[in-house]
C-alpha cells in the first residue's frame, strides 16, 4: 500500500524549501478548492474559527484580496494590516509588530514585506503559520504556485516544458520563485532580459541565461513577461521605457520564434505597451486571467495546509 | 611605584629581535628589564609553562562609540574587552558623535581613556566631521594626539581631497587611512554573488573596493607618499597592493579575522551578524586574503571591532547597521590559522602586535629591553567554545559565539600592571 503522504511544512517561506511531492501535492489540494469558486455559494467550512492576519507592509491590492478571498471561502476571520495604517510608522520594529499580533493568537500571518527575509524573521518570532506574500527580491512562492498551476491546467504537464521568463530578474521575487519552481518539476527554465537587470550568477539558481530573445524564445511553451518599475530608470538600469518596449517588449514579432500553441503569462498588473502590446496582453494566448482565478484556489490551498495543524 | 614581576618558562615570541625560545621575562618599574638582568627579590612569579608570552597585541581599526552610542560601548568598555583580547593598545576611528576632527574630542577621549585598562590612540578625521569636502586641522590633531588620520565608515570620495589629504598629512607624519569603497558601486547590503542574488539581496561588487585601492596606490604612487589600506577583502585589491608594494609604493594594508573565516556563505537565513562593510566575500576571496597574509602583502591583523545594540541588529537584513565586535575574538580567531599551519606564531605576533605599531609609529609592539612592559601572555592550545561570557564589550553583535576556537589571552599586562586574567595566577 502507498504510504499516506504528509505535508511536511510548518510555513512556507519560499519556493526552495518544496520537493516535487509537496509541490504536486499542493497543486492537487489547489484544484480540489477551485471548483468551490464556481459554485453559487462560495463557501465551505474548513477553516472556521481559525484567524489568519494579513500583514502588508507594501502596497498591494491583487495579492492581498486573493488571499483574504481564499481566507473567506474557507470560512476562517480575516484581518488586514496595512503598513500605513499600523504602528510600524511610529517606529516600532517588524519583531515589536509580530509579537503583539503574535498575543492575539492567530492561526496564520501572511506576510508581504520589502525586506527579504522578514517572513523568515517572522516566523522566527511567532506561533502563528506564515505564509510568505512576497518578501523583497527574495520570494513569492504562492505566486510561483499559481503559476505553477496554470502551466499544468494549459500543458496537462510540466516537465520537459520551455518556460521563458522575460525582464527584471534582478528585482523580482515571482523570478526567484518561478526559476526554482518550474526547475523542481523538471521545466527548463530561460531568463531573458537586459544585462542591468540580469543578475549575476542567476545560472547557479538553475534557470539558463539566453544571450539573445531568440534564444530565449525558440520553441518556449510558456512566455512569462515581468512588470517593469518605473524607478528602475533613476538607478540607472534603463534609458528609458519606451527602448524597453522596443527591444524587449512582447510583441507579435518575437512571440513568432515560440511555439504556435505558446501561452502568455504575467503576474500582474500589466504595463500594456511596455512589458507586451495591448494585442498580446488581451489574445487568446493570454492566460494572465487563469492566473488570477488559479491565485485564489492555491491561497486556499496553502491556508488548508497550514492554518489546519 | 609598580610591581616586579618574574614571568618563568614561556615561549617568548618577539618578532622586532627575532626572538623565539623558551626563556623567562623579568619586569621591572614597567618596563622589560634586560634578558641577563636578575630578577629583584620582591618580584612576583608568574609560572608560564606552555604558554607564549608576546608582545601587547595593538589594534589599529577600533570602533569605541563614545562619545555619541555609549549604549553600545564607551572608552571603557571597549578597553576591557580589548585586554581581554590580549590587546594592550587601541586605535580608535574618528566616526563617533560628533565626529573626532579637532582637539577638543582628540581630548575628550584622551581624557576618559585615564582610566582604561588599555593605552588609547585615537585617530582623527581626514575631512570636517568626516563630509569628505574640506580638510580637517590636521596639525592640531596630531598636537592633541591623535595617531592617524581616516574618514572611515565614510569613504573619500573625491579623489582630489585625497590627494591633498596624503599629502598634507606627511607634514605631520601621520599615517593616513583608507577605507577603499566607491559609494555608487557599494549601494548594497551584501557581496555581490550567487548567495545574495539566491537571497535576493542588493549587491556590493569586489570592485567597488578595487577600484578604490587602485586610486588610492595611484595616489599615493604619484605623490610619494605613505597610505594605508584598512580592511581589504578582496583578491583583486590584493593582487593591486602587492603588485604597488613590488615596485616600491609605500602602502601598507590590513584584513580582519572575518575576511579569513567566514564567506558570504554565512549571510545565508539572513543572519544580521554576518552583516558588515566591506562584506563578507567569496570563498576565492577568503584564500586569498590567508595568502596574503602569509606572503607579506598583509602587513596587519585589525579587528574592526563595531558595536552595535540589538536595536540596529534585531531587524530585517537590509536594515541591519554594519560590523561586529572583534576585539575578544581576534586572537583566538588568528590563532586557528596557526592551528592551521597557515601561519607561524612568529608570523602571528607580527601581524598583531609589531606591525600595527610600526603603521602607527607607536613605541610599542616589542618586548626588547627598555621597552613597555605591554605584553600578553597566551594559551594557543587551550580549545573553548566563544561563549557571550568571554565578551566584555557592550554589545553582543558577532556570528562567533558557539565556536570552538584553539586557544586565547590567559593575561594581559599593561605598563607592568595586570588588566586581564583568567586561569593563571
Amino acid at each position: 500500500m502507498k504510504k499516506q503522504y504528509i505535508f511536511p511544512h510548518r510555513h512556507i517561506l519560499g519556493m526552495e524549501q518544496f520537493s516535487r511531492e509537496d509541490i504536486a501535492h499542493i497543486l492537487t489540494t489547489a484544484e480540489s478548492f477551485k471548483e468551490i469558486s464556481s459554485r453559487s455559494i462560495k463557501k465551505v467550512p474548513v477553516l472556521r474559527g481559525r484567524t489568519i492576519v494579513n500583514l502588508f507592509f507594501e502596497p498591494s491590492t491583487r495579492t492581498r484580496l486573493s488571499f483574504e478571498v481564499a481566507a473567506k471561502r474557507m470560512s476562517a476571520d480575516t484581518f488586514n494590516i496595512n503598513a500605513s495604517t499600523s504602528s510600524t510608522t511610529k517606529g516600532e520594529t517588524l519583531i515589536d509588530t509580530a509579537r503583539n499580533i503574535s498575543a492575539m493568537h492567530p492561526d496564520v500571518i501572511v506576510l508581504r514585506h520589502s525586506s527579504s527575509g522578514a517572513s523568515q524573521l517572522l516566523s522566527q518570532h511567532v506561533h502563528a503559520a506564515v505564509i510568505n506574500a512576497g518578501d523583497g527580491a527574495h520570494q513569492h512562492p504562492s505566486q510561483s504556485l499559481l503559476d505553477l498551476m496554470t502551466v499544468q491546467e494549459c500543458k496537462d504537464r510540466l516537465d520537459g516544458l520551455k518556460i521563458a521568463i522575460i525582464g527584471d530578474i534582478t528585482h523580482s521575487r515571482v523570478a526567484r520563485s518561478n526559476i526554482q519552481g518550474f526547475k523542481t518539476m523538471g521545466s527548463n527554465v530561460y531568463v531573458f532580459g537586459p544585462s542591468t537587470l540580469i543578475p549575476m550568477h542567476i545560472e547557479e539558481l538553475g534557470a539558463v541565461r539566453a544571450r539573445t530573445f531568440q534564444e530565449a524564445l525558440e520553441g518556449a511553451d510558456v512566455v512569462m513577461a515581468l512588470r517593469i518599475q518605473r524607478e528602475r530608470l533613476h538607478d540607472p538600469l534603463l534609458p528609458s521605457l519606451r527602448e524597453y518596449a522596443q527591444r524587449f517588449g512582447l510583441s507579435s514579432d518575437p512571440l513568432g520564434w515560440a511555439k504556435e500553441d505558446a501561452i502568455i503569462m504575467h503576474p500582474g498588473p500589466v504595463n500594456r505597451g511596455v512589458e507586451m502590446s495591448p494585442e498580446i496582453a488581451d489574445s487568446s494566448r493570454s492566460v494572465i486571467l487563469n492566473q488570477v482565478s488559479n491565485g485564489v484556489a492555491v491561497r486556499m490551498a496553502l491556508l488548508y495546509l497550514v492554518g489546519n495543524a | 611605584m609598580s610591581k616586579s614581576w618574574i614571568i618563568e618558562n614561556g615561549r617568548i615570541i618577539d618578532p622586532a629581535s627575532g626572538r623565539d625560545e623558551i626563556a623567562s621575562l623579568v619586569v621591572t618599574q614597567g618596563y622589560i628589564a634586560p634578558a641577563e638582568e636578575p630578577a629583584p627579590a620582591d618580584a612576583e612569579r608568574i609560572n608560564a609553562r606552555g604558554c607564549w608570552i608576546a608582545p601587547g597585541l595593538i589594534d589599529m581599526h577600533t570602533h569605541l562609540r563614545e562619545p555619541g552610542e555609549e549604549y553600545k560601548e564607551d572608552i571603557l568598555s571597549g578597553a576591557r574587552a580589548a585586554a581581554a583580547g590580549g590587546f594592550t593598545g587601541i586605535a580608535c576611528m574618528p566616526n563617533t558623535t560628533p565626529v573626532n576632527d579637532c582637539a577638543a574630542i582628540t581630548n575628550f577621549i584622551l581624557d576618559q581613556a585615564r582610566q582604561a585598562a588599555v593605552r588609547v590612540y585615537p585617530i582623527g578625521a581626514i575631512s570636517r566631521n568626516s563630509q569628505g569636502e574640506l580638510l580637517a586641522d590636521l596639525g592640531e590633531l596630531k598636537n592633541a594626539g591623535v595617531v592617524a588620520v581616516s574618514d572611515d565608515g565614510r569613504p573619500v570620495a573625491n579623489s582630489q581631497l585625497m590627494r591633498r589629504a596624503l599629502e598634507y598629512a606627511s607634514d605631520f607624519n601621520l599615517p593616513v587611512i583608507s577605507h577603499c569603497e566607491d559609494v555608487f558601486l557599494g549601494k548594497g547590503v551584501m557581496h555581490e554573488g550567487p548567495v545574495a542574488t539566491r537571497l535576493g539581496l542588493r549587491g556590493i561588487p569586489a570592485a567597488a573596493e578595487a577600484v578604490m585601492v587602485y586610486r588610492d596606490i595611484a595616489l599615493a604612487e604619484w605623490t610619494e607618499k605613505p597610505v594605508h589600506i584598512a580592511h581589504v577583502s578582496t583578491a583583486q585589491s590584493l593582487d593591486l597592493i602587492r603588485a604597488a608594494k613590488a615596485r616600491g609604493v609605500r602602502v601598507t594594508a590590513e584584513t580582519a579575522p572575518h575576511y579569513f573565516i567566514l564567506t558570504d556563505e554565512d549571510v545565508a537565513d539572513y543572519d544580521t551578524n554576518a552583516k558588515m562593510n566591506p562584506p563578507l566575500r567569496s570563498k576565492a576571496d577568503r584564500e586569498a586574503v590567508r595568502q596574503a597574509l602569509i606572503d607579506g602583502t598583509l602587513d596587519a591583523i585589525a579587528t574592526d571591532h563595531a558595536p552595535h545594540s540589538t536595536l540596529e541588529k534585531d531587524c530585517e537584513f537590509d536594515l541591519a547597521a554594519n560590523g561586529i565586535i572583534g576585539l575578544e575574538s581576534a586572537l583566538p580567531l588568528s590563532l586557528s590559522l596557526v592551528a592551521d599551519g597557515i601561519i607561524s606564531p612568529m608570523r602571528l605576533v607580527e601581524l598583531l602586535a609589531l606591525n600595527p605599531a610600526k603603521i602607527l609609529g607607536l613605541s610599542a609592539g616589542t618586548l626588547q629591553h627598555g621597552a613597555l612592559a605591554d605584553l600578553t601572555i597566551i594559551k594557543a592550545d587551550q580549545p573553548f567554545i566563544f561563549s557571550e561570557t568571554d565578551i566584555y564589550s557592550k554589545s553582543r553583535n558577532t556570528p562567533f559565539l558557539g565556536r570552538q576556537l584553539p586557544g586565547r589571552t590567559v593575561l594581559t599586562m599593561v605598563g607592568g600592571e595586570v588588566r586581564f586574567e583568567k586561569g593563571l595566577l
